[in-house]
C-alpha cells in the first residue's frame, strides 16, 4: 500500500494505492486521522490506484466518515475500481459514501 | 519475511467424479504464521487456485476477499493476535466448486454465532464489527464451521457460474 495526502483549499485528498487489508489498514487509518487532527473534515479518497480493500479498510473509512459527519464534513470516494465497488455495495457502504468518477470532481463536491 | 511453505500436501483421495475432472481433485495445503503480513500470500494462493479452476475475475476476487476475511479472523480472534502460531489453508477443486478450508488450533471462534451487522442502521449507530463475516457469507455459497479435537475448521465453498 502507498498513501499520499494532498491539500486543497477546502479539503484534503488521500491517494491510496495498492492493497488495503488488516496488515495495511492501520496506516490508512493513520492518514485519515492525521487530516481530522488538523480540523479538516472534508476528505476525498482517490482510489484509482487501489487494487484491493478488505473490511479492515472499510472500517477505517467508516470511522473517518463518522468523525467527519459529526463535524459537518464528509468523506467522499473517487474512481472506485469495479471489484472494490462491488464489495462496498455488498457491505452496504455505497449509501454511506458519495462516489465520483473523477478525483477532481470529488474535490469540487466538497 | 513470511514463512510459508508447501506442506507434504498432496491428498489424492478417491474420486466421486468420473473422467477429466479427476486431475483437478488435488488438495493443496499451505501453512501460515499468525501475522497479518501473510494475508498477501493467502490471497495469492487461493487466487491462483481459483484461476486455475477456471473462475472468472469477479469470483476470483470474491474468493480472495473471503479467504482474507476468514484468515484475519483466525489471527485476530482464534489466536488473539499472538504472532508465533500456525494455521493451515487448503484449496480443493471438485467438479464445479472450489473448497477453501482454514484449520487452526486456537480458541474456538464460530463466525455463524456472530451477529450480522445492521446494514440499514444509521451511520452513527452502525456497529463496526461483524463486517468481515457478513462479507464472507455474501461472497461464498457456503460457510461452515466446526470445532473438533483436531482443531477449528472453517469451510468456504464457491460454486462456478
Amino acid at each position: 500500500m502507498e498513501i499520499n495526502t494532498k491539500e486543497f483549499k477546502h479539503c484534503d485528498m488521500v491517494v491510496v494505492k495498492g492493497r488495503v487489508d488488516s496488515s495495511t489498514a492501520p496506516q490508512f487509518s493513520k492518514a485519515l486521522d492525521a487530516i481530522v487532527e488538523k480540523n479538516i473534515y472534508k476528505i476525498a479518497v482517490d482510489m484509482s490506484g487501489l487494487e484491493y480493500m478488505s473490511s479492515a479498510g472499510f472500517r477505517a473509512l467508516l470511522a473517518a466518515q463518522r468523525t467527519c459527519k459529526h463535524n459537518h464534513g464528509e468523506v467522499v470516494l473517487a474512481s472506485v475500481p469495479e471489484r472494490i465497488r462491488e464489495a462496498l455495495e455488498l457491505a452496504g457502504f455505497t449509501e454511506l459514501f458519495k462516489s465520483f468518477n473523477d478525483p477532481l470532481e470529488a474535490v469540487g463536491s466538497l | 519475511m513470511q514463512e510459508f511453505y508447501y506442506k507434504k500436501s498432496i491428498d489424492r483421495r478417491p474420486l466421486q467424479v468420473p473422467h477429466e475432472a479427476a486431475f483437478h481433485c488435488i488438495m493443496q495445503t499451505l501453512t501460515f504464521s499468525t501475522t497479518f503480513d501473510i494475508l498477501d500470500d493467502i490471497r495469492t494462493f487461493v487466487g491462483e487456485q481459483a484461476r486455475e479452476a477456471g473462475f472468472n475475475p469477479k469470483d476470483v476476487y470474491s474468493i480472495q476477499l473471503a479467504a482474507d476475511e476468514a484468515a484475519s479472523n483466525v489471527i485476530e480472534h482464534a489466536y488473539d493476535g499472538k504472532p508465533n502460531e500456525k494455521f493451515e489453508v487448503s484449496c480443493e477443486f471438485r467438479t464445479d466448486r472450489l473448497i477453501v478450508t482454514l484449520l487452526d488450533h486456537g480458541k474456538a471462534f464460530d463466525p455463524s454465532q456472530v451477529e450480522e451487522p445492521d446494514l440499514k442502521a444509521n451511520l452513527l449507530d452502525r456497529k463496526i464489527g461483524g463486517l468481515g463475516i457478513y462479507l464472507m457469507r455474501k461472497l461464498m455459497d457456503e460457510v461452515r464451521y466446526e470445532s473438533t479435537q483436531t482443531g477449528n475448521l472453517l469451510t468456504l465453498v464457491k460454486r462456478k457460474g
